[in-house]
């Protein structure tokens, strides 16, 4: 260690603290709970599936939790044969 | 009557079965009398690092089925005799405990020991909560490292819910052990700190085991680092913390304290 590295305050731990702090105050507040992610997946899924075949591979979900606000993103493809009915009703 | 405690962290290679070892050697080196329970059923290791592995007949599963009594299965310590252990069974059947088959082990063996340690596996399944189902006192083996924090807040909110203490409306009283500390690189800032992973996980601290070639070695030797190298910092740290565990309040010193000022300039380790 030097001298030089007394004075250093960009260090990694801060950020491990930080990310700790907000990921268990998020976990233990979802314990006990089901997963929202999980439930709003497979109900908006579930809908889908009524109108259109959804081939599950061409299904992405992604998710960003943030600090005040988080997204859900679901990408579906709808194939086209047969369905431009569906989706123009869209 | 004595007290039930389970050695548990959710992460696996924390440093349980070596803390059980450590702890339970110190404990018993006071006098108590010591039992150690394996619950890592299928993956035993507490015999090897107890260096008792050449010794095992019966196990755990033998007793809670009847095959073997307690007093046949339970191996006395070479050492100190009034430490013991009672071994995992190798078996792959993960259904060989049952809640039942350990209550009636760990019943007698409270009547008989001052301490009962129990060694619990990794993860959070059928394992690791009957090794903490029947337990008075919980230490947490935490990692100064965001996974292992993590793991010992999942395995905290168990403690709280899953046990027949929580259960009953009582406590589990809970310690947090930190290992693998390294003051160098805590001091770079390149560690967790010791204050926010208790503020973290809002649990008093038991002990901070400084990272040593010296648990490794005793490991090698089958012999836990408390006996093997009462001197070493990380063997010190353990007999402190075993000290607090039974009731003792020492304050807390940082594991590379006692490193001088020649030792630094000379570029001497601290253990």
């Amino acid at each position: 260690m030097t001298v030089f590295d007394l004075f250093r305050r960009r260090t990694s731990a801060p950020v491990a603290r930080e990310r700790l702090q907000v990921l268990l105050a998020y976990e233990r507040k979802n314990r006990n709970q089901p997963d929202l992610v999980g439930v709003l997946r497979d109900e908006i899924m579930a809908v889908l599936a009524r109108h259109v075949q959804i081939d599950p591979e061409n299904v992405q979900v992604t998710m960003d939790r943030g600090d005040t606000m988080s997204t859900l993103e679901i990408d579906v493809q709808i194939p086209n044969v047969g369905t431009m009915q569906m989706a123009a009703s869209f | 009557m004595g007290k039930v405690v389970v050695v548990t962290s959710g992460k696996g290679g924390v440093g349980k079965t070596t803390s059980t070892a450590a702890l339970g050697a110190a404990l018993a080196q006071t006098g108590k009398r010591v039992a150690l329970i394996d619950f890592d059923v299928g993956l035993r290791n507490l015999d090897l690092i107890m260096g008792a592995e050449r010794r095992v007949v019966f196990d755990l599963v033998n007793v809670t089925q009847g095959v073997a009594k307690l007093s046949q299965a339970l191996i006395r310590d070479k050492r100190i005799d009034t430490l013991f252990l009672l071994p995992a069974s190798q078996t792959r059947d993960k259904d060989a405990l049952t809640e039942e088959g350990v209550d009636s082990v760990i019943k007698p063996l409270k009547e008989k020991f001052d301490y009962v340690l129990c060694d619990s596996p990794a993860g959070i399944e059928r394992g690791a909560q009957l090794a903490m189902r029947f337990a008075d006192v919980a230490v947490i083996v935490t990692n100064p490292e965001v996974s292992s924090v993590r793991d010992s807040d999942r395995i905290i909110g168990l403690l709280d819910s899953k046990t027949l203490r929580a259960e009953r409306g009582e406590t589990v009283t809970k310690h947090i052990l930190i290992t693998r500390y390294d003051v160098a690189r805590a001091m770079r800032g390149e560690m967790l700190r010791i204050d926010d992973v208790l503020e973290i996980l809002s649990t008093p601290l038991l002990g901070i085991i400084p990272e040593s070639q010296a648990v490794l070695r005793a490991s090698n030797l089958g012999s836990p680092v408390t006996l093997n190298e009462p001197t070493n910092a990380a063997a010190r740290a353990y007999v402190e913390a075993a000290r607090r565990l039974d009731g003792e309040e020492l304050p807390m010193v940082l594991p590379t304290d006692k490193r001088g000022i020649l030792d630094r300039l000379l570029g001497r380790r601290a253990a």
